[in-house]
């Protein structure tokens, strides 16, 4: 509690000036709408005015000696042999290094209360999370260039629009399935990496109602720009309401096919929602292996713990022609090969010969939403405006 | 077109004519225009017959000042390609509102952003610092060259190799679309098939040869070729930040070597490094990246803390406040510097105990920083501060350092890093200390050392004006991003959809405007110099009334610097050879023995860019043919025996004499 209350104290102090600067506009960041984002915002207050106590006398400094010291003022001291003071010495470097125990140590709790795969201990100032808290388990994919919400509790999916309810903890899991984003909603918290094959994770709340806007922070290629969706936070009845106009939506099921033809390179996606989803797809897609007949990460990474295939394993492989990667091309060199049978417990004789023959989806090569690329290929390949 | 369209590959590999942008309107032009220019130029030389002239005296030149004069050249020159790129982006964000999509499709933009920040760092600011070093260490210490001159000729033309390979990714296909670090899986093989990541990977490569190669270079020349009496701790602080500098480029560039080959093994032969799939990991290559990227950015801004510490002493004519404390804070600088990479992303879900450790040590590397702060500010104090163009862009530095500095460790808090990572904050942040830090500080060193390189000083209206373009061009462009990442804003955004932004953004796009007539002034100032050069013409060879052994010498420096090599017997050497009444030798000289030009710099350099432009588009049997003439071309370099001859006595004897004419002249 003392904490916060020094929190608020060097609020009031610090926003005098930041507001004055920033006139009025927009700056979400310093006013954000989520508990976590408002302990950031905190933060870059109280680290901005900790500095300014050193930044603000060297610059007047700088001014005042620039000034008095000028070639032209005769009555300034000249002493063109003074070079070395113990006692300046000791200020210049322990008055920064005093800035910066303080900092640390602010840094280093902060850090630690703010980890985003720490799930949060308050919705609120005051207001603790307790055991019978659920929080709400949302599993986000970063697509090119739209994003994937994935409700694994609701059995919904939905594209470019995201709802939870006010001061309910969130429990994000998210991944991407083609190259590195960033997930965020700057009025929520802070952005976290969306990574394929990789799964990070951000634990949030929300604590006004309203629509705000979420976004890709790092730049993903051709469609970057318009890689953002909506994120509606709603009181419970209004989720309730929201979950139960997916499921009545003609969305239909997201299943494996769904969502390889979803995954496709295309730009501003309007709101798109599914209503039923596959409940392992989340697991698919974080292991790389939607495609069927195509080895999961885990899979492969537990062959290779066990010291892998051996020599054996060289030769049993074969190109899949079909997948995602396999279409975006390959390298001039070599093709991707893939290991082309297993036996486990549930195959003793191999790989699925049913998942094996599923059709490929699509043989079309994938390559950017409506640009043409010299060279290697010559085609236009015409962007997908929607997927309703 | 080509009937038989393998021979069509096995020739041209995958070059065809659709890889040159004919149907790109603003390329064309672009290409006319450079056209033209080259024409002009080419024809000039041509027609003033000067080819002779360049080649003997410049190009093969293993003159450290000549090569150290060049590389800052080919720092301006693509100064101007880099900011074009920038005005460009800028136009495109300030007019991409309400449904606009700009002038600019998403794959020119995402082009733009790619060149402008590779050639910024690698292309300008390399340059610059390298050529300031080049030109200035060897004459601080006393030195006749530096330790390997003919490596030295070699290293600036393979730098130019590099800046040559991005220049032509304009006109020959294209250039990567991927963010100036290339992340991978983006910049791999399934998502950038085309040449752009190839380009950017051989112009890396090539100009990083020659950038760890200087490296080694200057390294040898601080340590082993100091005049007698100059010791470490009587090294010019100047000299003393390009020891740290070198010594990180030779740390850190071989990390950006080995990161690069394992991407094109990836892209060339289908290695799994840094895929997402068949257990790579693209993460690996973002750590490596940044631990070569963090250096890089102390490479670049050290050599300027040695830039402002220099001209602040001589400025205020008083020893620097804090000497030996000084060198302390680079060293510390210097080591630190590699254990904070990781700050440069906190958001990629390390951890809260490896976050911190990350934040607190950047923030660490802000008490040695703000040391040197405080050593220039008590070096004005009991000063006579003299207010010449090189002591503007200091304080210009002071001033707007110390907010990016402050933005710096506040980015450094991994809580607040989320919330402004990838924003513009961020970009603003990093273009206040590059430009506020790197381009003040070698805009300093230019007009600091320009009369000891051409014998004559700037004109000080245009640079004047230069100044106070650019200053103010800095704070209209980028305060207005620092408000833009506060809303929200993240970066590398092509159209925007929220109209109340634009105004920043215009805001932002004028402040660019307010640089492109500094960088005007710039060239306006260069070319008035050298109209006027006879009433600029500095005859004493230290116009500013300098503290270090380059102003002992005449200006220009003769090609052997000094006739004798000086004795130092404490800190300022030449202040204290001043102070003591040092009379300068008139006789007994002797014939000086120097390293002979040679051709082979620029042969291998060019051998490399071609080799280098078959790879980048598969032509294989260029790439072998090219390789062999490489290493053929390098072993048949060793055979020649005549690299170096002795100037004759009388050339020196002349040669001072006229100096002492010239000096007689300033007394009188």
């Amino acid at each position: 509690m003392g904490r916060e209350q020094a929190l608020k104290h060097f609020r009031l102090f610090a926003l005098l000036p930041l507001l004055a600067l920033l006139g009025g506009c927009n700056a979400i960041v310093l006013n954000p709408a989520g508990d976590v984002a408002i302990q950031q915002r905190d933060l870059v207050i109280i680290s901005t005015v900790l500095m300014l106590l050193i930044i603000i006398p060297v610059m007047a400094l700088t001014v005042w000696f620039g000034w008095h010291f000028r070639e032209s003022n005769a009555e300034a001291r000249y002493e063109p042999n003074w070079a070395h003071s113990t006692h300046l010495e000791l200020i210049i470097w322990s008055a920064p290094l005093l800035i910066i125990i303080c900092l640390g140590a602010v840094t280093w709790m902060a850090t630690h209360m703010l980890d985003p795969y720490r799930p949060i201990s308050r919705t609120a100032p005051g207001q603790p999370v307790t055991a019978a808290t659920k929080p709400l388990k949302v599993e986000v994919v970063a697509l090119d260039w739209k994003w994937l919400f994935i409700y694994p509790e609701q059995g919904i999916a939905t594209v470019n629009e995201m709802a939870a309810p006010v001061g309910r903890p969130i429990d994000f899991k998210i991944s991407s399935s083609s190259v590195m984003n960033a997930f965020y909603v700057p009025a929520l918290a802070g952005m976290i990496y969306a990574m394929p094959g990789m799964q990070t994770q951000l634990h949030a709340v929300i604590n006004k109602p309203g629509t705000f806007k979420g976004f890709s922070a790092n730049y993903s290629g051709d469609g970057f720009s318009k890689m953002y969706f909506d994120f509606v936070a709603v009181d419970d009845a209004g989720f309730d309401k929201w979950v139960a106009d997916a499921k009545a939506s003609n969305g239909g099921a997201l299943g494996r096919t769904e969502y390889l033809d979803l995954e496709r390179p295309s730009e501003a996606v309007p709101v798109k929602k599914f209503a039923t989803v596959d409940p392992q797809l989340f697991h698919l897609i974080l292991n790389m292996c939607v495609q069927p007949g195509k080895m999961c990460i885990h899979e492969m990474a537990a062959i290779d713990a066990k010291g892998g295939l051996g020599l054996a394993g060289i030769d049993n492989v074969q190109s899949i022609a079909y997948d995602k990667f396999a279409r975006r091309g390959s390298s001039p060199l070599a093709t991707k090969l893939y290991v082309a049978s297993v036996c486990t417990k549930a195959a003793p004789m191999g790989m699925d010969q049913e998942a094996a023959q599923v059709t490929p989806v699509s043989s079309t090569p994938l390559v950017g939403a409506g640009l043409p690329l010299p060279g290697m290929f010559n085609k236009t390949f015409a962007p997908k405006p929607s997927n309703s | 077109m080509f009937e038989n369209f393998d021979l069509q590959k096995a020739i041209f590999g995958r070059l065809t004519l659709e890889s040159l942008p004919f149907h790109e309107p603003i390329l064309i032009v672009t290409f006319i225009g450079v056209m033209i220019g080259a024409v002009a130029v080419l024809g000039a030389i041509t027609y003033f017959k000067l080819w002779g002239y360049l080649w003997h005296e410049w190009f093969t030149s293993v003159d450290h000042k000549r090569i150290g004069a060049m590389y800052i050249i080919l720092g301006v020159i693509m100064l101007l390609r880099g900011f074009a790129d920038a005005i460009m982006m800028r136009a495109q964000q300030a007019i991409a509102f309400n449904g606009n999509e700009g002038y600019l499709p998403a794959n020119h933009f995402d082009q733009i952003f790619t060149a402008h920040g590779v050639i910024m760092i690698f292309f300008v600011a390399m340059p610059l610092v390298t050529g300031l070093m080049n030109f200035v260490v060897p004459l601080q210490i006393g030195a006749r060259d530096v330790a390997f001159p003919f490596l030295n000729n070699f290293s600036f033309w393979m730098t130019v190799a590099g800046a040559m390979l991005v220049m032509a990714s304009l006109f020959v296909g294209e250039f990567a679309r991927t963010g100036w670090l290339a992340y991978p899986p983006l910049s791999n093989y399934a998502y950038s098939p085309d040449a752009g990541v190839d380009y950017y990977i051989w112009s890396l490569q090539v100009a990083g040869v020659g950038t760890l190669l200087s490296g080694v270079n200057l390294i040898a020349t601080i340590v082993k070729m100091r005049c007698p009496g100059m010791t470490l701790m009587r090294m010019p602080v100047f000299t003393w930040t390009a020891l740290c500098t070198n010594i990180l480029i030779v740390a850190a560039f071989p990390v950006l070597t080995g990161v690069l080959a394992l991407l094109s093994l990836d892209r060339y032969v289908g290695t799994n490094f840094f895929t997402n799939d068949f257990g790579g990991n693209p993460m690996m290559y973002v750590n490596l990246i940044w631990i070569w990227g963090h250096p890089e950015v102390y490479i670049l801004v050290l050599p300027v803390f040695g830039v402002f510490s220099e001209v602040t002493a001589t400025f205020s004519g008083k020893k620097l406040f804090g000497y030996t404390s000084m060198v302390y804070a680079t060293v510390v600088i210097t080591i630190l510097s590699y254990l904070v990479w990781l700050h440069h992303f906190f958001t990629m879900g390390s951890g809260a105990s490896v976050n911190s450790f990350f934040g607190i040590t950047t923030m660490i590397i802000s008490i040695p920083t703000g040391a040197k702060m405080f050593n220039w500010l008590f070096t004005m104090y009991r000063g006579r501060i003299r207010f010449e163009l090189p002591m503007m862009w200091t304080m210009a530095f002071m001033l707007t350092f110390v907010i990016g500095g402050m933005t710096g460790v506040l980015l450094a808090v991994p809580p607040a890093d989320f919330v402004l990572h990838n924003s513009l904050f961020l970009i603003a942040h990093f273009h206040n200390v590059i430009i506020g830090g790197v381009v003040f500080g070698c805009f300093a060193g230019i007009a600091y050392w320009f009369p000891k390189v051409t014998g004559f000083k700037l004109d000080p209206f245009w640079g004047k004006m230069s100044f106070w373009f650019w200053v103010s061009g800095f704070y209209v462009a980028f305060m207005p991003l620092y408000v833009l990442g506060l809303m929200g804003v993240t970066r590398r955004l092509r159209v925007f959809d929220d109209p109340s932004l634009q105004i920043y953004f215009v805001v932002a796009a004028f402040g660019a405007v307010l640089i492109a007539i500094g960088i005007g002034s710039f060239l306006m100032q260069i070319y008035v110099s050298i109209k006027n050069r006879e009433q600029l013409r500095d005859v004493t060879g230290d116009p500013w009334n300098g503290r270090t052994l380059e102003w002992s010498t005449s200006s220009p420096p003769p090609v052997y610097n000094f006739a004798f090599t000086p004795v130092v017997h404490g800190l300022d050497a030449w202040w204290e050879m001043k102070e003591h009444g040092y009379k300068r030798p008139l006789e007994g000289f002797k014939p000086i023995h120097m390293p002979r030009n040679t051709g082979a710099g620029i042969i291998l350099a060019g051998i490399s860019a071609v080799t280098a432009f078959a790879l980048i588009w598969y032509i294989w049997w260029l790439a072998v043919v090219g390789f062999i003439a490489l290493v053929a071309t390098a072993i048949g370099h060793t055979f020649n025996y005549n690299r170096s001859f002795n100037i004759p006595r009388e050339q020196i004897v002349d040669a001072e004499r006229e100096r002492t004419q010239f000096l007689q002249s300033a007394g009188a």
